[in-house]
């Protein structure tokens, strides 16, 4: 029989602790041991970028990292991007304009959005092009997520000013 | 109207971006049990023997199935019913399945995928449509219509020869338009679960619930009354999750054999074998016209490789000649098609079904006819266009027609008629137009029941439930479901609970395909709203004192000039005059005028469409393409939600414009030493070339609305009928460009240097196919047009097609 290991980590900001087969990517131990299912695969080879996460605040492919190697690590994914109840920028904004269509590459492209504004709070449209062409979405035809992107650095940068008033 | 054509936020929108919408693959049962499928290796062999001990031995394996366990074969079309859960003796591609393994988890059930034996006979391949015309042996099903040909169809409304005969020029071309694959991001997924009861519930990331249930019930051999299927939200589907599938088959059998719940997820190179994708067809167009550029007479063939099984193909091959005579007045029309079996994975629908690859051969054969008559391409088409309310040569009942409207709109938009040939040598500009059907006048299989069904609840605090069949594939149909009845019953679609996509719970819808639900589901929906709406507006009417027909529902609420009540108020006032409140609705279009056999593929309660022009950048020292910027104006009838509405117009656009440029599902023989085999080139994202966040230009899109009556408040469909127009609106940029014509998708930059390199040498400046092989089509069906007094039926040869059939 195989041995789990046991691997302890930050998710969504909430200690947690995980046993699983070592050869698990983060993705399988996301979906099947935690129950975060909200992050999605496409492939499982790294070229879709559904399965998009932020480890210790950077995007990361679910899919090509194994979970032990996140013992002690902060780990983000879709369902801790909303305060509560309230949407985050980005997820309003995806929801207003269309950006999210069927929706099931959408939990990759806030992940690394989110990277980008953290970064860039005001990015280009080129930068935004750049940031998520990792990303496949064979849905929208990106422009209402290009926008949305857009349109929620502008609600996180009026956010911003609020807070410094 | 106080909820259509305003952007709102999608009913469905906030679960789409908490990561809380249910995919198939997100649903994890107790006791839940794993399934992968064991797919050939050969592209064409006989199963001569399968041990399957080793397997079953395996720790943690629980079953292994094959194809002893699926006696009985399915098909998504009743005359197609050549395919089997798990290949009992014949495989027909690579990757057809042979066996199925249930374990407690995927690692385990995939190592026992290794344990199991098969002995294959490998039989000579059909690698080609070229070498199934001539090679009838081996056949790849017995039931084809004469050797490795599938199908053959040929019909002929009024005499096109004559036609061409007498017009001033003959246009004769051959294209060829690669097959493609939809490529959703999510991969197809199916758990399948024995209730309580025993009865099955399979949840399924499937476009049709209600046809799975069907060929459910048939391979299972069980009563349809005790299984339920679930279409979970699609994460894309694009036609691709239309046909019914082995592994929904196979994950079912196997929860009933062990009465615990089964999940099975393909990967991704599985998905590229489940394929029923874009057929690759090669066309020949010979087109006359009248010097003053009035189309004369059309005749078009079609030879169409469907792969290794039926699926759609009858009807995808039907569509690849159904709709050339819906855009431009066309009077006399032949139209001859054969699909072929190849080993390949199986064809079928992806978006605009069979009709986008005769679109870019009439499109580009049109610029060619605007140039060689010295006429501007925009002003040829307008000149062409067929009237509103008319009938085609072929019989179909066209209604509302916004083109001209859509061309002047792109026109200019893209200042065509001042850079139109006019751009320095590397750019250009290409116009093309397209139409599509707001559903298929016919189901799948012949009934005379609804389309579609909605059944509404209604209760004294207010809600309002909506029960479909229609199914979510991102598309937006929750949305506009609880749009139309929002609109009707003056109240937020926020109020609207929606529950759709279940067998189980929800009136029979047919599923999202042929542009169908908007038109089917919103007619349903709109029958049921009207019903309940009467109930209520008659108790609010005798609180209120005035007489039903002066009360309105609006912003929630129920009222006669400023006297108002609630909604909820006015649905409690009618529970308490009538007894529980509910409404059910149905839709069946209307009966489509053509009397012939084969007159089911094409009829629609509507068309829409659509023009576009592409800006296209020729790099002539590498053959690369850059396009900038493309126009878009569909003709949508009414928009329900322009957010929506504009995404599904600029994700065909993204969609044609990659399949333009780069997307082909292609094939390569393995060398003699490791079999031979014809194999998938590229079954995988990174290497199956699609557009990126990066290679996507900017698009200008445009909603015209001109209203059909046989609409929901007019509203046509947009999901597919923007994709049409691309393809060629590409070619004819490029060759505005740099003067080069690829007749063949994709338009790679090795096809247009090879182009610019004849061009130099002073040969023809064109690369695309050379021949049209000799088909043996069939004496056609002779249908006089309405013009030449037919009436629907046909005189002649009416007896030997024998398809009622449709779909998308």
């Amino acid at each position: 029989m195989r041995r789990n290991v046991q691997v302890g980590l930050t998710i969504n900001g909430e200690a947690a602790e995980a046993s699983f087969a070592p050869y698990k990517t983060l993705l399988e131990v996301l979906r099947e041991d935690l129950d975060l299912t909200g992050t999605k695969h496409g492939c499982e080879l790294g070229e879709c970028g559904a399965c998009a996460v932020l480890v210790d605040g950077e995007p990361k492919l679910s899919c090509l990292v194994l979970a032990v190697e996140c013992a002690g690590k902060s780990v983000d994914t879709v369902e801790g991007l909303a305060g509560g109840a309230k949407l985050h920028p980005l997820q309003a904004a995806f929801a207003d304009l269309g950006a999210a269509q069927c929706g099931y590459c959408t939990p990759g492209i806030l992940m690394t959005a989110k990277a980008l504004l953290e970064k860039e709070p005001k990015p280009t449209r080129e930068r935004i092009k750049e940031a998520i062409s990792g990303n496949l979405c064979r849905c929208t035809g990106y422009q209402q997520i290009f926008e949305a992107i857009e349109e929620a650095a502008e609600r996180l940068s009026t956010e911003a000013a609020r807070r410094n008033e | 109207m106080k909820v259509l054509g305003k952007p709102r936020r999608r009913v469905d929108g906030r679960a789409k971006v908490t990561g809380q919408t249910q995919f198939a693959d997100d649903i994890f049962l107790p006791r839940m049990l794993h399934m992968r499928l064991l797919r050939s290796p050969h592209p064409h062999a006989l199963i001569q023997n399968i041990d399957i001990e080793k397997a079953k031995s395996h720790l943690g394996v629980h079953l292994v199935l094959t194809g002893k366990d699926f006696p009985v074969s399915f098909g998504i079309l009743p005359v197609t019913q050549d395919e089997y859960a798990l290949a009992p003796e014949h495989v027909r591609y690579v990757g057809d399945p042979v066996a199925a393994v249930v374990a407690k988890d995927e690692q385990t059930a995939t190592e026992a995928l290794d344990l199991i034996a098969v002995q294959y006979r490998p039989l000579a391949t059909i690698s080609t449509p070229e070498e199934a015309l001539t090679q009838p042996e081996p056949r790849i099903h017995a039931y084809s219509e004469l050797g490795n040909i599938h199908r053959l169809q040929a019909f002929q409304f009024g005499d096109a020869e004559e036609a061409l005969k007498n017009a001033d020029c003959v246009f004769e071309d051959v294209f060829f338009y690669e097959g493609n694959t939809h490529l959703p991001i999510e991969q197809h997924a199916a758990v399948a679960a024995v209730d309580g009861e025993g009865k099955l519930t399979l949840w399924s990331s499937t476009q049709v619930p209600h046809y799975v249930h069907r060929q459910l019930a048939r391979v299972l051999q069980m009563p349809a009354a005790h299984i339920r299927v679930v279409a979970c939200p699609n994460g894309g589907g694009f036609g691709g999750k239309t046909d019914i599938c082995n592994h929904e088959m196979a994950v079912a059998k196997a929860a009933l054999a062990l009465g615990r719940p089964v999940k099975i997820c393909l990967n991704r190179e599985e998905v590229f074998y489940m394929h029923r994708g874009r057929h690759p067809v090669l066309m020949k167009f010979r087109t006359g016209v009248t010097k003053e550029g009035r189309l004369a007479g059309m005749h078009l063939q079609t030879l169409v490789d469907g792969g290794g099984y039926g699926g759609y193909g009858v009807a995808s091959t039907f569509y690849t000649g159904a709709l050339q005579t819906v855009t431009y007045d066309l009077p006399r029309y032949k139209f001859e098609a054969a699909r072929v079996f190849t080993n390949k994975p199986p064809c079928g629908p992806k978006r605009g079904h069979g009709t986008p690859q005769p679109r870019f051969g009439q499109e580009v054969q049109l610029d060619k006819i605007a140039e060689k008559l010295g006429m501007d391409p925009a002003e040829l088409r307008l000149k062409n266009l067929i009237k509103p309310n008319s009938l085609t040569a072929n019989w179909l009942k066209v209604g509302s027609i916004g083109l001209a409207e859509c061309i002047n709109q792109v026109t200019e938009r893209s200042n065509w008629h001042s850079r139109y040939k006019k751009m320095p040598f590397g750019r250009g500009l290409g116009l093309a137009c397209g139409a599509y059907l707001c559903g298929a006048g016919l189901p799948i299989y012949w009934n005379k029941m609804p389309q579609s069904g909605v059944q509404l609840l209604i209760d004294r605090s207010g809600q309002v439930t909506a029960f479909c069949g229609a199914t979510e594939i991102g598309q937006g149909s929750d949305d506009v479901l609880a749009a139309i009845i929002a609109e009707v019953l003056g109240i937020d679609p926020f109020d609207v609970r929606c529950v759709t996509g279940d067998t189980g719970m929800t009136p029979v819808d047919l599923g999202s395909y042929s542009s169908r639900v908007t038109v089917m589901m919103g007619n349903a929906a709109i029958d049921a709203a009207n019903k309940i709406k009467l109930q209520i507006a008659e108790a609010a009417a005798e609180q209120l004192g005035v007489s039903p027909e002066r009360v309105s529902f609006a912003n929630g609420k129920v009222f006669f000039e400023n006297q108002s009540m609630t909604f909820g108020q006015a649905a409690g006032f009618a529970e308490e005059k009538f007894g529980t409140l509910g409404a059910v609705g149905s839709y069946k279009p209307p009966r489509a005028p053509g009397r012939y056999k084969g007159a089911g593929v094409g009829p629609s309660p509507a068309y829409s469409y659509t023009a576009c022009v592409v800006e296209a950048e020729v790099d002539p020292a590498t053959g690369w393409i850059t396009v900038p910027k493309i126009w878009i104006a569909h003709d949508i009838g009414r928009t329900i939600n322009p957010v929506l509405a504009r995404g599904q117009v600029e994700g065909s656009v993204y969609m044609g414009l990659s399949e333009a440029l780069m997307e082909e599902q292609v094939f390569r023989r393995l060398p003699p030493k490791l079999s031979g085999a014809l194999v998938h080139k590229i079954p995988s994202l990174l290497e199956y070339k699609s557009l990126t966040s990066l290679d996507m230009p900017e698009v200008d899109t445009v909603l015209v609305e001109d209203p059909d009556p046989n609409c929901p408040f007019g509203a046509k469909e947009v999901g597919q009928g923007p994709l049409l127009p691309v393809m060629p609106a590409v070619a004819n940029a490029i060759y505005d460009a740099v003067g080069v014509r690829i007749d063949e998708l994709p338009i790679t930059p090795d096809k247009v240097l090879r182009a610019l390199e004849k061009k130099s040498k002073g040969e023809s400046a064109r690369v695309g196919p050379e021949r049209f092989p000799a088909v043996p089509y069939p004496e056609p069906v002779v249908v006089p047009p309405p013009w030449e007094g037919g009436d629907g039926n046909a005189v002649q040869g009416h007896e030997r097609t024998r398809l009622k059939v449709s779909s998308a």
